[in-house]
């Protein structure tokens, strides 16, 4: 986003007098708490800050954000957002969508927002499941989800959102889930981005698609399935017992155990940890696609390396076409192939 | 259109005619001219009739042209479905349309002749060259003997001979290969042509000079081209049928004239609309025939504060309109039938929002791909109705390429004023076609700047769906402090906007929508020619508009008491058209589609609106609309 002055506010700041309309305990009131409280953080201004979303449950959002507002309609956000960049780039754009919103529906608008890198925030609510339309399996949903338009359980194969997002050319890619207390950290770090940021969410839809995300996502007990990423720091998870290598041989990732060096500090260095480096996209691909259950969950900020944005470079295309060209109206109306009568002959000269 | 004055063209095409020197004979000299350029897609025949075009605009001769190029890039050579046609209608008299049949027919190669020479008027002249008539070509054309040789023109004058050849030999001195030097076959062709109708060759020897730049020798050989053809003329004069025309030129207000077609004047009247709007445009778009010169024209003016951006899809266009259009710009976005379609729920979610934002639909036949490139006016119904729910949205048509200009600038305005999408309707004709355009004083315009809320607008609270006079809501840019809200495709709650699905509510808002649109200020309708009331109305909107005109104008000069009426606002309507429609026995409503703007017409006014009908995908002929007023007459 763009640098401006800082304005002060609060949390309070950030909400409406709309009364909030999610089924009580969805994981979208987590969402939205982090957001109001990463706003204030960034100094951004309310005035300045539009949240454009799709339709779903998840797309609801910006009714609930005392910002300027667009609820457009199924899957075209990122087009409409695009507009309102290409319209005005000093405005801080976010996009709120849903896995069928943005994937299924919206699935290409979803690829060319990405690969022209609009700056703007994504924020993709996977609940891995249609949530407004009451329940029924999504382009995210497990094979074997059952719902009501597949009673036996889906068979189709899910989409992974970050591996589409690196694959569409994304160059900032992260991911939080929606009870997490590092989810502002990564909206922080998202914002900060020049470009097109990608956020995938895991978001509890309690009533459809109940603790899908338990695995690694639970209130308890789950912390030691989570890979935290960190830029320059190793990919360590189980409270440092356990890392993330490179198998040199297979030209994949592997699970390494770690021991402890004398002070208890973990010996990752002879494990042969790598450290994680944002700039990184071949490992960022091995990351998004790390099979959970034999791994971690890999979260944060999985890649961050930002080329010029599409609003940069629309700019600089206006600044060499236009270069020494004076609009003149008159003058463009009369141009081309074009002859003159004279008011005596009334034929042409 | 030739209207008294027999059009063939060579002298000693019929019989009667005496044999003495056309021009000294002021009924020999015809009012018009017709003249068809047709070839293999690769031969040139559009940049042919575009030069003739502009040099018979120098001539003074008023004209309307008519590009019939074929849906393929690139279709194999020769083939029936690779001939591409330039049709030029010129005079010394007010022309309106490209012409019904042809005077003169130029064929480049049989599958041309073809395709073409049945709409040539019996004892027109076809020129034809030989160069191309071998048997790979008869094949191609599926002709089994030679139709130059069989008497199967019998009723035209031929006029064939080695073209091919003929231009060989004139680029000799250029060094070019074989492929190269007929390349120019058809400078040789227009060469030609400027002799039979008394025009210049300097503008042509200019512009082949500007356009070779680079390649002087290529400027040389066409100019050395251009002259072979048109000193041909003269021998031909001498030894057989060909004879030189002049048809005087038209006396016109005096001025600045071009030519333009259909999507530059869409273009240009965006700009200026935009313009008189005070506001930089945003237009969206993705190639679709024939709706993408509009796209073309547009990423070239930058420097008049356009954006131009090519999205993903019609869907992205549009989206990308409305983003621009919230953001504070004039939302545009342009395509065709196909394209059109995918925009319908976009559309709905700018009646909802109620955001400016202009829409210009280039028709073409349908359904689905239909046919590409041909025209048609088959998209009423999907203008006027053709979105879920009641989404009211106004419409307008233009009804020749330089009308489009004006109507593209009422786009603007409705939508500016009345914070309305609007819908432009042109065709595929409109579109191509080129006429002469007086060029208009952009200051003779009334300017209608938008304006943006800036403060609260309801005390201490911000309505953003507080209605003006006309029915608009405030425009409200993004990034103004102190107005933030929410806007969106949900019903939104009288004057706050806030979610609101009451039924009182979607009562209320549903009757706010409807009136709105149907508030629109439109201009009482006139009567183009004729009395305001009488035995028939012809009626017509669109590019109809060029044969309704002049066969109304002959009908009235053989004494029938029939009128023309051409409808610009589609949607809403002129107030008093219902009473002028009931004012006349009868109602007929040419159109090509099946019946589209009668039943509307029938709807709104319960008037007994006769349809006729043409889905050719190719427009009307004059004497088809003469023939119908007859009937309806007689
Ligand atoms: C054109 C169109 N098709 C279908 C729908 C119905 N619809 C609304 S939301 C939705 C799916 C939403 O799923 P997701 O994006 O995952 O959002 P969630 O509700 O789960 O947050 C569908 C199919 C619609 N509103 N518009
Ligand atoms: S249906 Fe699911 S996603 Fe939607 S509000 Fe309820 S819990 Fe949340
Ligand atoms: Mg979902």
């Amino acid at each position: 986003m763009n640098q401006m002055t800082p304005i002060t506010t609060t949390l309070k700041d950030w909400e409406t007098d709309q009364e909030v309309r999610w089924c009580p305990g969805c994981g979208d009131y987590a969402i939205l708490k982090a957001v109001q409280r990463t706003l204030p953080q960034l100094g951004a201004d309310p005035a300045n800050t539009v949240f454009i979303s799709g339709i779903g449950c998840s797309s609801r959002f910006p009714y609930y954000m005392e910002t300027y507002g667009f609820h457009t309609i199924h899957g075209r956000a990122p087009a409409v957002a695009t507009g309102v960049k290409l319209a005005n780039p000093d405005l801080d754009v976010w996009l709120v969508t849903g896995d069928g919103d943005g994937l299924s529906i919206g699935g290409n608008h979803m690829l060319h927002v990405l690969r022209r890198n609009v700056n703007m925030q994504i924020m993709l609510f996977n609940n891995e499941i249609y949530g407004l339309t009451k329940g029924q399996a999504s382009p995210t949903s497990r094979i074997g989800t059952r719902s009501p338009s597949t009673p036996v359980g889906s068979f189709d194969r899910p989409v992974n959102p970050c591996a589409f997002a690196l694959g569409a050319g994304a160059r900032f890619v992260a991911r939080g889930f929606d009870v997490s207390k590092h989810l502002p950290d990564v909206l922080i770090a998202a914002h900060a981005h020049q470009g097109a940021a990608f956020i995938e969410i895991f978001q509890n839809c309690i009533v459809y698609n109940k603790d899908v995300f338990d695995g690694f996502a639970a209130p308890k007990g789950a912390e030691d399935k989570q890979l935290w990423l960190k830029q320059g720091e190793p990919m360590l998870f189980a409270g440092g017992a356990q890392g993330i290598a490179l198998d040199r041989d297979g030209l994949c990732l592997k699970v390494v155990d770690v021991v402890a060096k004398e002070d208890g500090t973990p010996d990752w260095e002879s494990a042969g940890v790598i450290v994680h480096d944002v700039t990184n996209r071949s490992i960022a691909h091995m990351l998004v696609e790390m099979p959970f259950g034999a791994f971690p969950m890999a979260l944060g900020v999985l890649y961050d390396d930002p080329r010029p944005t599409f609003e940069t470079a629309v700019a600089e295309e206006r600044a060499k076409s236009t270069a020494g060209k004076k609009p003149d109206l008159a003058k463009l109306l009369g141009s081309g192939q074009t002859w003159t009568v004279n008011a005596d002959e009334g034929h042409p000269a | 259109m030739a209207t008294k004055a027999k059009a063939e063209l060579p002298e000693g095409a019929s019989p009667q005619q005496p044999d003495a020197v056309p021009e000294a004979v002021p009924e020999a000299v015809p009012e018009a001219v017709v003249v068809r350029f047709a070839g293999d897609s690769g031969d040139g025949m559009q940049l042919t009739g575009g030069q003739f075009t502009l040099s018979t605009a120098l001539a003074g001769n008023d004209l309307a042209t008519f590009p019939d190029f074929p849906a393929e890039i690139r279709a194999p050579q020769g083939t029936l479905f690779g001939v591409s046609a330039f049709q030029i209608n010129f005079g010394s008299t007010e022309i309106d349309t490209a012409g019904d049949a042809p005077d003169v027919l130029v064929a480049m190669n049989p599958a041309a002749l073809k395709t073409n020479v049945g709409a040539l008027k019996p004892g027109g002249l076809i020129i034809a060259d030989t160069g191309e008539f071998n048997r790979r070509n008869l094949d191609k054309a599926k002709y089994e003997t030679s139709p130059l040789e069989d008497g199967s023109l019998a009723k035209w004058q031929v006029l064939a001979f080695d073209i091919s050849a003929q231009t060989i030999e004139a680029v000799k001195p250029f060094g070019l290969g074989n492929k190269e030097a007929l390349r120019s076959k058809n400078m040789w062709t227009l060469g030609l042509a400027l002799w039979m109708f008394d025009r210049p060759r300097e503008p042509i020897h200019q512009w082949l000079r500007a356009k070779f730049k680079a390649r002087p020798e290529l400027a040389d050989a066409n100019i050395a081209a251009l002259d072979a053809g048109h000193a041909y003329g003269e021998t031909a004069e001498l030894s057989g049928p060909l004879r030189q025309t002049h048809l005087p030129p038209v006396p016109t207000d005096p001025g600045l004239y071009r030519t333009i077609t259909g999507a530059e004047a869409v273009s240009l009247g965006l700009v200026a609309g935009a313009q008189l709007a005070d506001l930089p445009m945003f237009f969206g778009g993705y190639p679709i025939t024939p709706a993408s010169a509009i796209l073309h024209h547009l990423a070239r003016l930058k420097e008049y504060h356009v954006t131009t951006f090519q999205a993903e899809d019609e869907i992205a266009a549009i989206c990308s309109a409305i983003g621009a259009s919230y953001a504070g710009q004039l939302g545009v976005t342009s395509s065709s039938g196909p394209g059109i379609a995918l925009k319908g729920e976009a559309m709905g979610l700018a009646i909802m929002t109620e955001l400016p934002l202009v829409i210009v639909n280039s028709q073409r036949g349908g359904p689905s791909t239909g046919l590409p490139t041909k025209t048609e006016q088959s998209d009423l119904y999907q203008a006027v109705y053709g979105r879920n729910g009641d989404a009211p949205m106004p419409v307008i048509a233009a009804r020749s390429p330089s009308d489009a200009f004006e109507c593209a600038i009422e786009a603007c305005r409705i939508a500016v004023e009345y914070m309305t999408p609007v819908m432009l309707l042109t065709d595929g004709y409109i579109a191509n076609a080129a006429e002469p355009w007086k060029v208009p004083d952009p200051a003779s315009y009334a300017p209608f700047p938008a304006q943006f809320l800036g403060a609260k607008n309801d005390g201490e609270h911000l309505l953003p769906y507080k209605r003006d006079n006309k029915g608009a809501r405030p425009w409200i840019k993004p990034g103004t402090p102190g107005l933030m809200h929410r806007i969106g495709g949900i019903e939104k709650g009288q004057g706050t906007g806030h979610i609101d699905y009451s039924p009182d509510n979607h009562q209320a808002m549903t009757d706010a929508r409807r009136d709105k649109v149907l508030g629109v200020a439109v201009p009482d309708q006139d009567v183009c020619i004729g009395a305001a009331t009488g035995r028939l109305a012809v009626v017509g909107w669109g590019s109809t508009y060029g044969p309704i005109h002049q066969a109304v104008r002959r009908a009235r000069a053989k004494g029938l008491e029939v009128s023309h009426i051409h409808v610009r606002h589609i949607w809403p309507m002129p107030g008093n058209l219902g009473d002028l429609l009931r004012g006349f026995e009868q109602v007929l409503v040419p159109e090509m589609n099946t019946g589209q703007f009668k039943t509307v017409l029938r709807d709104q006014f319960l008037v007994d609106a006769r349809p006729l009908n043409k889905t050719s995908g190719q427009p009307f002929t004059i004497a088809e609309l003469e023939a119908a007023i007859e009937e309806a007459l007689g």
